[in-house]
């Protein structure tokens, strides 16, 4: 069997398997968006490098490796990680997911935040309220991505988040999914849905952690919604399992005067694929996506951005970096998209990496597509070493040649990182960072 | 405390230094002057250990140590401080976090304890106050966004804490208006000591009416040529360097 029908015998069975076991299908057009997202799934079939988006990641690991679908497991290892990756500070809302499940005994117990409704999403497809319908599945397109199809298809559980009108709550929420490593590789389909009215404002924290050394499969999907004059904070943490698989679409799409930050960490995993794709369809608009990824080892971390500016006066600000060791690969491929109508669009992307190693690699391909004349876009990538006048500046101080070095990395990472509002968060990294780069850690720096 | 024999060193093949010898003992000012290209730079860079510069001949002792052998920190936890002609900006790291580094390093390669963070904020109080810096630099990135003026002040103030034995200035003066100027030499008499030796290298007499040299050399083509007390920067700065290039025109060159 060619590994192409294999997939598709495989996700089938999922799918049937699902069906059979009273997961949330009841309601007409979940099960229709359901079997649509299936056929769909199995006509795309998974991305080769001959699909231009899909270029410098090949996916035959996933496609040719035969994943259960991941099992609920509340054990002890799930809830010293649930507490392991706690951020202090931002306690207040988290909603953990083990394998995909929610689940409450780990999780903060505030059904509700200053007015704001959270809850999982198997519970909200078989809840009563009517705010899900004409927001899931329409953002985030399942018929040109594989990926999205099968998550659309299989979603169990994930989070949904709806901000009434003029509503912002005081804290941070925080979607913690915790993959607990089993003996046989197994896949996960996390969605979240977040809708913001009109005036309204959230922060949300996104974070994966693993936990074991088995490869798994995590296929995330989040949908933000945001309506005129929103605004929303999304964070993304990922650090996921050495031999896990990480691949996610964050699609974002805003009405008029809606502001968007998106700050994606990507840590873990040994294949890495992360999507953000925000539409700017409504004039004044303001979107800022920043980015920070870590690799070492044989890590592959590709990032997808697309930004559309559709309508007039949109402001777009892109930062990302990546540092790169052993023989690790980083990808960058940003496309910011000018609409015709989108005159007086401000649009501006940076890539920049650190290469600390000879076997590391990079790709950075910018991409900007202009079909208004009245507008200011810019674009610009660099590939360096460490500077070495730097180095030698700090070590004719008295600092040791690899104290040197570690303290340029942490800097330069550390750029994406002082961009985190939430501090609790911030400062968390920026140990993590210090961690990584055995520079001494951040709350010891200032005299 | 310094001894420079036959000193020869070259950058990317061509031999910048040709023969410096140059001794320097405790609490004695040397003025290195010269004209552009005559190796003044290249000899601050290779006693303070910067890659890309290979010596070829000579032996450099640093109180009684073979310096060439030590590898650049260890020359600074030894005592020895390069004041940059060009400091460098590190975004990113912030000034009070490499100082406290850069001064605990040096603390425990003399076997004293490590200042805590208490200690540390008394002492650069202390020491700001000898270039007039503003506290404010210290929470910014290294020479970041620092005005040139800024940078050298920053330079003296980083001698200054890190208490060195022997000091070289490569060209402090340069790009400097006269008040900045006047704070950055301020900055160095007060640092002057017996203990400490300084080598001040500079192109313009200028700098030489606020720091006094004891000893004033001329360097030329990769040697020194000509060595004398701070009278003879005047007669540079008075008959300039063409003097010294039509002399050595005419003096037969011994040993090439």
């Amino acid at each position: 069997m060619s590994s192409a029908a294999q997939a598709k015998t495989l996700y089938e069975s999922h799918f049937s398997e699902m069906e059979k076991g009273g997961l949330p299908n009841g309601k007409a057009w979940i099960r229709n968006l359901r079997e649509r997202a299936m056929a769909r799934f199995n006509e795309l079939g998974f991305p080769t490098s001959r699909n231009e988006e899909w270029k410098y990641t090949d996916v035959a690991p996933i496609a040719n490796s035969v994943f259960q679908p991941a099992r609920r497991v509340v054990d002890r290892l799930a809830s010293d990680a649930a507490a392991r990756a706690a951020v202090k500070g931002i306690e207040a809302c988290r909603l953990v997911f083990v394998n995909g499940y929610y689940e409450p005994g780990f999780s903060s117990p505030r059904r509700s935040l200053e007015g704001v409704e959270i809850g999982s999403l198997a519970a909200a497809l078989e809840g009563e309220g009517d705010w899900l319908e004409p927001h899931l599945a329409r953002y985030a397109g399942y018929e040109e991505h594989a990926f999205v199809a099968l998550n659309t298809a299989l979603m169990g559980d994930g989070a949904v988040l709806y901000v009434p009108p003029g509503r912002i709550p005081t804290a941070p929420i925080h979607l913690l999914f915790i993959s607990v490593a089993g003996p046989e590789p197994a896949v996960s389909h996390p969605r979240i849905l977040v809708v913001i009215g009109k005036g309204g404002q959230a922060s949300i924290v996104e974070s994966y952690v693993g936990v074991g050394e088995g490869a798994y499969l995590v296929n995330a999907v989040t949908e933000v919604v945001i309506g005129e004059n929103g605004v929303a904070e999304h964070y993304k943490l990922q650090r996921d399992g050495e031999r896990a698989y990480h691949v996610a679409t964050l699609q974002a799409h805003l009405a008029g005067n809606a502001n968007f930050m998106s700050h994606s960490v990507a840590l873990g995993g040994a294949l890495t694929r992360n999507e953000i794709n925000a539409v700017l369809d409504g004039e004044g608009c303001e979107c800022t996506l920043n980015g920070l990824y870590l690799a070492g080892g044989e890590q592959h971390v590709d990032n997808h951005t697309r930004i559309d500016h559709v309508k007039p006066h949109g402001t777009s600000r892109e930062l990302y970096k990546g540092v790169l060791d052993g023989k690790a690969r980083g990808i960058f491929n940003g496309k910011i998209y000018v609409h015709k109508a989108a005159h007086q669009t401000d649009a501006k992307q940076t890539n920049k990496n650190l290469l600390l190693s000879r076997g590391a690699w990079v790709d950075t391909k910018p991409q900007l597509e202009i079909y208004n004349n009245d507008v200011k876009c810019s674009h610009g990538s660099t590939i360096g070493q460490l500077d070495q006048d730097a180095i030698f500046y700090l070590r004719s101080r008295g600092i040791g040649v690899e104290t040197a070095r570690s303290l340029l990395t942490y800097a330069f990472a550390s750029e994406v990182i002082n961009r985190i509002k939430i501090e609790p968060m911030r400062a968390q990294l920026d140990r993590l960072l210090a961690d990584k780069f055995q520079a001494d850690s951040p709350a010891e720096r200032e005299p | 405390m310094l001894e420079i024999k036959n000193l020869h060193a070259k950058v990317a093949d061509s031999e910048i230094l040709r023969g410096i010898g140059l001794t320097v003992k405790a609490g004695e000012v040397h003025a290195i002057m010269g004209p552009n290209g005559s190796g003044k730079s290249t000899l601050a860079h290779v006693l303070s250990g910067r890659e890309n510069y290979q010596v070829t001949a000579g032996e450099v002792t640093f109180q009684g140590r073979d310096l060439l052998q030590m590898i650049p920190e260890e020359r600074a936890r030894e005592g020895i401080f390069l004041a940059f002609q060009y400091p460098v900006e590190i975004p990113g790291v912030s000034s009070s976090y490499f100082l406290k580094a850069a001064l605990n390093a040096v603390r425990k390669h003399r076997g004293l304890p490590e200042l805590d963070a208490m200690d540390f904020l008394a002492l650069i109080k202390e020491k700001m106050k000898v270039v007039e810096m503003d506290q404010g630099l210290l929470n910014r990135s290294i020479n970041e966004g620092f005005s040139g003026g800024e940078k050298k002040r920053n330079e003296i103030f980083q001698m200054a804490v890190l208490d060195p034995k022997l000091a070289i200035l490569d060209e402090t003066d340069s790009g400097l208006d006269i008040d900045a100027l006047r704070i950055v030499a301020n900055g160095v008499n007060a640092l002057r000591s017996a203990e400490r030796a300084m080598i001040v290298i500079t192109h313009y007499q200028r700098l030489l009416s606020y720091i006094i040299p004891d000893y004033v050399h001329v360097l030329f083509d990769g040697r020194i040529v000509k060595s004398g007390d701070k009278r003879l920067a005047l007669e540079l700065e008075e008959k300039g360097y063409a003097w010294i290039e039509d002399e050595q025109a005419k003096a037969p060159r011994a040993g090439v």
